[in-house]
């Protein structure tokens, strides 16, 4: 089980709602990927327009618990008022928090991370805060109050996977008590699957499996990559090592010694 | 009467969020309203709207 605040869950996959080719294989995507957890935006309705209603009802179906994001937020403001939006539409009191630095890369500003995070917890929000892999930054995620903290692996939708492994293992290394979730740039089930091994509780994806050449197929690949990664967390990796060691035993070997 | 809704100058003869509502035919219950940048929760639709206000009509959407 993975513990977000004080809700636990059993799956480690978090998914996105966003980019599928149609409502019908997004929903059937987020199904085979066993998510317990979907993560949902607010925007701007039309006028008469029916686009939410619509969107709402199908994540209902799903019987899953929402996360509503402040994608597209550019500053401390803006993700605060959205984020209390997202509250008195949603009722919950969770948040993905993003403050966007830059457009191109989708870059975190992580000045203004960490005051909307703080105003937030303050106003009794659990916020999960889509942050770089940069420690100094975590650690003053969880000063301000979060017990949640999701480091990107690479920039949004780059599918790169976790470009600065070390930094990932040092924030796990130092942040014990907290539940990381590794958000962003993740493209294939084998990144996952590295996440989970070197200890981090979850993932967060959305345009690895909506973008997939088939989605449905690809979420289940995603859900064993997580289910993979975690089990070989569990069971104890061992430690690499620059010499070769051979795993055949080497007594008894025929025509050992034997001269030729 | 001359107000914002989703960026979008408008004259609008509603002196409520509620009236307004109805007046741009909007349907259902999905919507949350920010009125000058700050949350009017669901209890204060009734709020009488003055001259300048900006409002966000908000509803969900596929998110990342």
């Amino acid at each position: 089980m993975v513990k977000f605040y004080d809700r636990e869950f059993s799956s480690r996959l978090l998914i996105g709602s966003a980019l599928y080719p149609s409502p019908a294989i997004m929903q059937a995507a987020i199904r085979a990927s066993g998510a317990n957890i979907v993560t949902v935006s607010v925007r701007r309705e039309s006028a008469g327009g029916k686009t939410g209603h619509a969107f709402w009802s199908l994540i209902r179906e799903l019987d899953v618990t929402v996360l509503p994001n402040t994608a597209g937020c550019r500053s401390v403001r803006e993700a605060v008022t959205t984020a209390k939006l997202a509250r008195e539409l949603f009722g919950t009191p969770w948040i993905k928090l993003e403050v966007i630095a830059d457009d191109d890369t989708l870059q975190p500003d992580v000045v203004g991370l960490v005051e909307a995070a703080s105003i937030l917890t303050r106003d009794g929000f659990q916020v999960f805060p889509y942050c770089t892999e940069d420690l100094g930054v975590a650690m003053r995620l969880v000063d301000a109050g979060c017990r949640v903290v999701m480091p990107w692996a690479a920039p949004i939708g780059s599918a790169k996977g976790i470009i600065n492994r070390d930094a990932l293992k040092l924030m796990r290394d130092r942040l014990g008590d907290i539940t990381l979730v590794v958000d962003a740039g993740l493209g294939a089930p084998s990144h996952a699957a590295e996440a989970l091994e070197l200890g981090y509780d979850a993932v967060l994806l959305n345009t690895a499996i909506a973008k997939a050449a088939e989605p449905v197929a690809m979420a289940k690949a995603f859900r064993l990559g997580v289910e993979a990664g975690r089990a070989a967390f569990e069971a104890g990796l061992m430690e690499a090592r620059d010499f070769a060691s051979p795993s055949t035993p080497v007594v008894g070997t025929p025509f050992w010694h034997a001269a030729p | 009467m001359r107000v914002t809704v989703n960026g979008e100058p408008r004259e609008v003869a509603s002196e409520s969020i509620e009236a307004l509502l109805a007046e741009l035919e909007y349907e259902g219950t999905h919507f949350a309203i920010a009125l000058n940048y700050d949350v009017l929760p669901r209890s204060q639709w009734q709020t009488r709207l003055k001259s300048g206000d900006e409002i966000e009509i908000i509803t969900p959407r596929q998110g990342g």
